[in-house]
C-alpha cells in the first residue's frame, strides 16, 4: 500500500484558514492527508505543541499564518516565524528530519496557493517516508531525543530568548543596547545546543544514576562539557549527587515541575 | 453555568449532508456511525441541512432529549455558520463556547470531491478532532463593559472636523485636538477644489465656525496627544495644550484624522536647485495668493517620487486631478501659455474625472508619456529658463522643452510624528507609512483595535470628497459603541496563572494591544476586555504561566493527537 502521510496543519483563523476555505469553495483539489487545526493566530503555536505532535508520530507539521504585514494581530505571524526557526535548529539535533516541519504564509484570497503548498509539502513528506516516530514501535533513540527537545522548549531559557528576539534586536535591552541579528543567532544556536544536551543528561540520569564519565561516553561529549552542564542542572535543582562510588560521584535526576 | 463544567461531557454530533455538497462525496451515515464510537459521544445523527430551521430544532431536541452539554456540528466552515449554531445552543441552554464545528465541507468534500473514500476517512478524522476538543471545552463568559459617551478626534482638518460635527450633532461629547495653532488643516493652504472649482477656504471657514460654536465640541489647537491608556469604552487620554497645560479626560472611542504631508522632492528634477522648480502644493499657494506672473511655458512632472519601485510604491490618487485642475486654471487666465504634463499614466478615475482629462486636451494642454526607466531631466537653459529633456515614450525620441516654470506633482506622505502617535494608540502603520486599517474591504475605517478608527488622508491619499465621505462613515462607526452604552467583549482571552509567573515581562512586550501589564505584585495581569485572544503571549511565556481560554494547550494537543488517531481516552 502506498504511504499515506499524516500531516497536521496549524492554521490561523484570519488568513490561512480562510485560504483553505477558499481552496474548497473554488473546488481546488489537493492531497487529503492534511488535518487542520484552527487557531486564532499562528503566534499561538507553542513550540511544545509542535514537538508533542511530531513526537506522537505526525509525519509532517505545517504551520500557516498571514503574510507579513497582514497579521490580524499585528505581528503574531512574525513571532511564529521566530519559533519555527528555533524549532528547526532544535529538531536538527534529535535526528528527526527538519523537513517535517514547515511554516508558510497564505492569505485569505490564496486558495490556489494553499492547495499548491499542501501538495508540495505532502510530496516532500512522501519523499522523506514515514516518520521514525510514526510506527507502532517508534525509534527509541529519536523518541528520547525528541522528549529532551520538548523538555528544552518547556524551559525558561529558549522561550525567553525567542520571546525577546524582536525586542533585543529592534529596541535593545533595558540599557538600550541593541543586539545584531548574527550575534543573536549565535547566542540562540549556543542556547539550543546546551539546553538540548542538558535535557539529554537529565533524561539519562533519570533512568539511572550515572557518573560524568559514563555520561560523556553515552552522549559523545568531552567530560568537561558534561560537568559544566551538570553544574547548571544542579543549580536549577534538576540534578543531584545520588551517591559517591569510590571518588566518583553519581548523579541522579530530581523531579521537576513541567 | 458552573455545574456544566463539573458534569462529565455528553457530546452530540450532528453531521450535515449540505444537500449533495457533503453527502455527495462523503459517506455521511458512516461518519455518524463512527462518531458514535468516540469517547463521550452520547448521540449522533445526520441532517440534510443542519443550518435549516428543521436542522436547528433537531439540535435543540437532541440537547433536551439526551441532556447534551457539548454540541458538534460537522458541516461547513466556522467562519460563516458558527454564530448561528452557537445561538441555537444558547437557546437550548448550552453555553455557546461548548459548541465546536467540524469543517467537512470546505476542507474536505469540496476539496476532495474526486476521492470519496479518502474524503470519508478525513471527515471521520475531522469529527474525531472536534470531539477531542469538545471534551475539554469550558463554558465562557463574555465580559460586559460600560462605554463613556464621548469621543476623541485627533486632527482638526476637514476629516476631523467633519467627524467631530457629525458626532456632536448626534448629541455626543467630542474632544477635538489639533497640533497646529489653527483648525483647517491642509485645505487652508489649497487654492481651489476640483471638480467644483470653488475656493477651498469657502466651505472650510463655515465648518471651522460650526465646530467652534458647537456646544458639544471641545476644540483645542496647538495641542498634542501625549498618552492613551485603556480600551474601547474607556480610553484615558492625556493631552498637552499649547500653553503647556496638561489635561486628562476619558472617552469611549478615538478617531485618527491626522491627515498627511506633501512629499518634498529634494534632489529631484532640480528642486531646491532652481527657484522655478516648485511642487504642485507650492503652486496652489502661489495661485491662492495671486503671486504668480504669467508663465510662457509650464511643465508639470507627474509621479514625482510616487509609484516608485521601492519606498513610495503607491499612487497618491490626487496628483493627476490636481495637475489637470491647475493646468486648466492657467489656461483660463492665460490661454496662450503652453502647458505640458509629463505623465507615466493619467489616472483620472471615477465617474467624472475622465471628463477633465478630455477637457484639458481640448483646451490645448499637451500630454507626454514618459517611462519610469527614463525619467525626464531638468537642466538650466537660457535667460534663467529651464530645459526639460524627456524621452517621449510614444514617439520613441528625446524631446527638449524650454520652460520657465516646472511643477512637480508629489505624493501625499505620512507625517513624521505619525509613528509616535501610532505607538501611543498601539495601532499600526502600513508599509507605506499610512495608518493601517483592520481590513481593506470589510473594515476599511476601523483599526484592529476596537474603538479606534481612522479617516481621511491619515489612512491613504485621497481628495476632499473622499475624505469627507470617510469622515462621515467613521462618525457613524464610532457612534455605535457610544450609542449602545454597554458592550460585550470577546471571551477568548489570555489568563495568567499567578503562582507560575516570574514577572519576566516577556508577555508585556509581546502583546500588540497593551493588554498585559505587571500588577503591584510584579506578576502579569491581563485586562480581559483589551485582550484579543491571539495567544502569542501564551505560546511565548517562558514559564508557561499563560493559557488561552477556548484554545488551551490541552485542547490543541488533544486535537493534534486525535488527528494521529491517538485519542486520549
Amino acid at each position: 500500500m502506498m504511504f499515506e502521510p499524516r500531516i497536521v496543519g496549524f492554521l490561523c483563523n484570519w488568513c490561512s484558514y480562510a485560504g483553505a476555505d477558499l481552496a474548497g469553495v473554488s473546488r481546488i483539489s489537493y492531497p487529503t492527508n492534511i488535518r487542520i487545526i484552527r487557531l486564532m493566530c499562528s503566534g499561538r503555536v507553542d513550540p511544545v505543541i509542535v514537538l508533542e505532535t511530531l513526537a506522537n508520530g505526525a509525519d509532517g507539521v505545517m504551520v500557516m499564518g498571514c503574510h507579513p504585514g497582514d497579521c490580524h494581530y499585528v505581528e503574531g505571524n512574525l513571532h511564529a516565524e521566530r519559533k519555527i526557526k528555533m524549532l528547526k535548529k532544535l529538531i536538527a539535533w534529535t535526528g528527526l528530519e527538519t523537513g517535517r516541519l514547515r511554516l508558510e504564509w497564505v492569505s485569505a484570497s490564496e486558495g490556489g496557493r494553499f492547495a499548491e503548498l499542501v501538495k508540495e509539502f505532502t510530496d516532500q513528506i512522501i519523499a522523506l517516508g514515514p516518520s521514525p516516530l510514526a510506527k507502532e514501535k517508534p525509534d527509541p533513540v529519536i523518541l528520547e531525543n525528541m522528549l529532551a527537545a520538548k523538555s528544552a522548549v518547556e524551559d525558561f531559557r529558549l522561550r525567553v530568548l525567542v520571546g525577546r528576539e524582536k525586542d533585543l534586536i529592534e529596541k535593545g535591552n533595558v540599557y538600550g543596547e541593541k543586539t545584531v541579528q548574527e550575534e543573536f543567532d549565535k547566542t540562540m544556536d549556543e542556547a539550543i545546543q546546551s539546553e538540548y544536551v542538558r535535557n539529554k543528561i537529565y533524561f539519562a540520569v533519570r533512568k539511572e544514576p550515572q557518573s560524568v564519565k559514563e555520561l560523556s561516553k553515552r552522549l559523545d561529549l568531552d567530560p568537561q562539557t558534561v560537568l559544566r552542564h551538570i553544574v547548571v542542572l544542579r543549580r536549577r535543582g534538576m540534578v543531584t549527587v545520588d551517591q559517591v562510588e569510590g571518588t566518583t560521584p553519581l548523579y541522579a535526576a530530581l523531579e521537576v515541575r513541567r | 453555568m458552573e455545574h456544566i463544567e463539573e458534569e462529565a461531557p455528553r457530546i452530540g454530533v450532528f453531521v450535515c449532508h449540505c444537500g449533495v455538497n457533503i453527502g455527495g462525496v462523503v459517506n455521511v451515515p458512516e461518519v455518524v456511525k463512527n462518531a458514535m464510537t468516540l469517547p463521550d459521544v452520547i448521540y449522533s445523527e445526520d441532517n440534510l441541512y443542519t443550518c435549516s430551521s428543521e436542522g436547528l430544532s433537531k439540535i435543540k431536541e437532541g440537547i433536551r432529549k439526551y441532556n447534551l452539554n457539548r454540541v458538534i456540528v460537522a458541516s461547513c466552515t466556522p467562519r460563516t455558520h458558527e454564530p448561528l449554531f452557537r445561538a441555537t445552543c444558547e437557546e437550548a441552554g448550552v453555553n455557546k463556547y461548548l459548541f465546536e464545528m467540524a469543517n467537512i465541507r470546505e476542507h474536505c468534500s469540496w476539496a476532495h470531491m474526486h476521492e470519496p473514500d479518502k474524503a470519508t476517512e478525513k471527515a471521520k478524522d475531522i469529527v474525531r478532532m472536534a470531539v477531542a476538543k469538545a471534551r475539554l471545552l469550558k463554558p465562557q463568559e463574555e465580559p460586559e463593559i460600560e462605554v463613556e459617551p464621548s469621543a476623541l478626534v485627533i486632527g482638526g482638518g476637514i476629516s476631523g472636523m467633519t467627524t467631530a460635527l457629525c458626532l456632536a450633532n448626534q448629541g455626543f461629547k467630542v474632544y477635538l485636538v489639533e497640533k497646529a495653532p489653527e483648525l483647517g488643516g491642509m485645505l487652508r493652504l489649497i487654492h481651489k477644489l476640483y471638480p467644483t472649482m470653488v475656493d477651498a477656504s469657502e466651505g472650510l471657514n463655515e465648518i471651522v465656525e460650526a465646530v467652534k460654536k458647537n456646544k458639544n465640541i471641545e476644540a483645542w489647537t496647538s495641542t498634542l496627544v501625549k498618552q492613551v491608556k485603556g480600551f474601547i469604552g474607556n480610553f484615558d487620554v492625556i493631552v498637552q495644550k499649547g500653553n503647556g497645560e496638561i489635561t486628562n479626560f476619558r472617552v469611549g472611542t478615538i478617531i485618527v484624522a491626522t491627515g498627511a504631508d506633501v512629499f518634498e522632492p529634494v534632489g529631484m528634477y532640480g528642486y531646491k536647485k532652481y527657484d522655478n522648480v516648485i511642487t504642485q502644493f507650492k503652486l496652489e499657494q502661489l495661485l491662492k495668493a495671486g503671486q504668480l506672473e504669467k508663465p510662457e511655458r509650464v511643465v508639470m512632472i507627474q509621479c514625482t517620487g510616487a509609484r516608485e519601485e521601492k519606498g513610495r510604491t503607491y499612487c497618491s490618487r490626487i496628483c493627476c486631478m490636481t495637475a489637470l485642475k491647475n493646468a486648466l486654471i492657467f489656461k483660463q487666465s492665460y490661454p496662450e501659455t503652453d502647458i505640458y504634463i509629463l505623465f507615466r499614466d493619467i489616472q483620472t478615475y471615477g465617474k467624472e474625472y475622465e471628463e477633465w482629462h478630455r477637457m484639458a486636451q481640448d483646451r490645448g494642454v499637451k500630454f507626454i508619456k514618459y517611462a519610469l526607466e527614463k525619467p525626464p531631466e531638468v537642466v538650466a537653459g537660457h535667460d534663467g529658463k529651464l530645459t526639460v529633456d524627456v524621452y517621449h515614450a510614444l514617439l520613441g525620441e528625446q524631446v527638449q522643452i524650454e520652460s520657465d516654470l516646472v511643477v512637480l506633482s508629489t505624493p501625499l506622505v505620512q507625517h513624521e510624528d505619525a509613528k509616535e502617535l501610532s505607538q501611543i494608540l498601539k495601532v499600526p502603520l502600513g508599509p507605506d507609512g499610512f495608518f493601517f486599517e483592520a481590513h481593506v474591504k470589510l473594515r476599511p475605517i476601523d483599526f484592529a483595535t476596537d474603538g479606534i478608527y481612522v479617516c481621511g488622508t491619515a489612512q491613504s491619499p485621497k481628495d476632499t470628497a473622499e475624505s469627507v465621505s470617510q469622515a462621515l462613515g467613521v462618525a457613524s462607526r464610532a457612534a455605535i459603541p457610544i450609542a449602545v452604552k454597554r458592550l460585550r467583549t470577546e471571551a477568548i482571552t489570555a489568563i495568567v496563572e499567578e503562582s507560575l509567573c516570574s514577572g519576566c515581562g516577556t508577555c508585556v512586550r509581546i502583546c500588540p494591544y497593551g493588554a498585559i501589564e505587571k500588577d503591584e505584585k510584579g506578576v502579569a495581569r491581563v485586562t480581559a476586555v483589551v485582550c484579543k485572544g491571539c495567544g502569542t503571549c501564551g505560546a511565548s511565556c517562558p514559564e508557561k504561566a499563560i493559557s488561552m481560554r477556548h484554545f488551551t494547550d490541552g485542547q490543541v494537543v488533544a486535537q493534534a493527537l486525535a488527528a494521529l488517531e491517538r485519542m486520549v481516552s
